[in-house]
């Protein structure tokens, strides 16, 4: 019995960790800027949503999303819904990508995070800037487009062998 | 031709407008409700200024819970530095300790004598209330930098107040909650501050640079700033009060000219929150 209940404890822990890992990222900034490597930052949000949007919606949920979205941006002090709003741009981008695709490739998905985070960056900051007057320092969202593009590449290859264990241990 | 367009808009519908399985809300809903509560903020309704602040206040004590092992780590690679630099310190320290003290008694002086003349020329001598304050986040974001502490409008803290760590000046509140308030830092690019640069008394104004310096703006060419010139608050605006030391002047060449804050912004643990009043006495 108390095996069982441990098996499915690890099992719900595991299935929702993509989950615990949003909103974990979003209250803690996750982006290793305390490492002071200037203009070194990236949007592990961004990776993980377009991911599991792509590939498995059911593990996050845009309800979900839409709270993470509206968290970050308490923590961070942007108006209440700038972030929900960028995170389901990246969801339909992502949700578009996986209607049309028939045999999935990592190289078409990553270039398509490229354009689809530009875009949703672009809208993020044109409305911060122009409605909200917030001053941006362009350089610093140049660096952290570059890297959460780079790093997406890692993430999804660490996330396609957690998917991986997720469906051994359902079968 | 047609058929591709069909399928474009096919795959648009199903991706924006169809509920997935076991998914509650739909996507486009949900992003006309983000646009709703964007729109909301801008108009700033008294309604969603309570929202926010409910939601900051859950959301600042999570972030502080949640935040609490990355801050083990980050404390950690700061005690390692700390160690390995323990002994160029302590000699640093130590010259500095001799020459503060030989300071410390001429400042006296003319802090009374000041305050002497200040009474003369009928200007306001400033009272302060200040309190302790504890960062619970400090956020290190690429785009905002700022602090969220312990204090908010049920202990007093009101919009515009000064944010010292020691004596030196590193930021002013933005935003108060009920039991927590934000604090804009110096280093923010958004922030700007009236400022006085001695020797010589020059008018300016500091601007954050998203970095650990600011930068002195609205300067007119000719005039001339020593290099290592301490950067205080003119006073100007009435926000502040004259004479916070806020950071020390550099100049690379003529267009850089900046200012490293005396404050470490990013290893705040616990600040001060000081508002100035007016002495009448």
């Amino acid at each position: 019995m108390s095996s069982k209940f441990k098996s499915i404890i690890r099992n719900s822990f595991l299935f929702y960790l993509p989950l615990i890992l949003l909103f974990v990222s979003v209250f803690n900034e996750f982006d290793f800027n305390y490492l002071n490597y200037q203009y070194f930052s990236f949007n592990f949000p961004f990776i993980l949503i377009f991911y599991w949007s792509l590939k498995r919606i059911e593990t996050l949920g845009y309800g979900y999303i839409f709270v993470a979205g509206m968290f970050n941006d308490a923590v961070l002090g942007f108006p209440i819904g700038i972030s929900s709003l960028t995170y389901l741009i990246i969801c339909g981008f992502a949700a578009y990508l996986r209607n049309i695709t028939l045999r999935p490739s990592l190289i078409k998905d990553w270039l398509y995070f490229l354009f689809t985070i530009l875009v949703a960056n672009s809208i993020n900051y044109f409305l911060l800037i122009l409605f909200f007057s917030i001053e941006i320092n362009y350089y610093k969202i140049f660096g952290n487009i570059i890297f959460t593009f780079l790093l997406y590449y890692i993430f999804a290859y660490i996330f396609d062998i957690y998917r991986k264990i997720i469906s051994r241990i359902k079968t | 031709m047609v058929t591709s367009r069909d399928d474009f808009v096919i795959a648009i519908r199903s991706a924006f407008l169809k509920k997935g399985n076991k998914q509650r809300f739909s996507l486009i809903g949900l992003i006309f409700f983000s646009i709703g509560l964007l729109t909301l903020n801008k108009i700033n309704l008294p309604i969603t200024n309570y929202l926010k602040i409910t939601l900051n206040e859950v959301v600042y004590r999570s972030s502080f819970i949640i935040s609490v092992p990355e801050k083990k780590i980050q404390n950690f690679s700061n005690k390692i530095k700390d160690h390995y630099n323990l002994y160029n310190d302590y000699l640093i320290v130590k010259e500095k300790i001799n020459l503060l003290q030989s300071e410390k008694y001429e400042n006296e002086f003319l802090k009374e004598e000041n305050k002497r003349l200040k009474k003369t020329i009928d200007e306001y001598i400033y009272n302060s209330k200040e309190m302790v304050a504890k960062v619970l986040i400090d956020n290190n974001s690429p785009f905002l930098k700022s602090i969220i502490v312990n204090k908010g409008s049920k202990d007093n803290v009101k919009l515009g107040m000064a944010v010292l760590d020691g004596s030196y000046l590193v930021g002013k509140i933005v935003e108060v909650n009920y039991s927590t308030a934000r604090a804009l830092l110096v280093s923010d690019l958004n922030s700007k501050i009236p400022v006085g640069i001695e020797p010589g008394n020059i008018q300016s104004i500091l601007s954050g640079t998203g970095k650990q310096y600011g930068k002195i703006e609205y300067l007119e060419s000719e005039i001339f700033i020593e290099n290592e010139s301490i950067v205080y608050t003119s006073g100007s605006g009435g926000l502040f009060k004259s004479g916070i030391p806020v950071g020390i002047y550099n100049k690379k060449n003529t267009e850089e000219q900046t200012v490293t804050f005396f404050s470490k912004l990013s290893q705040l643990t616990f600040i001060k929150l000081v508002s100035f009043e007016e002495d009448n006495n």
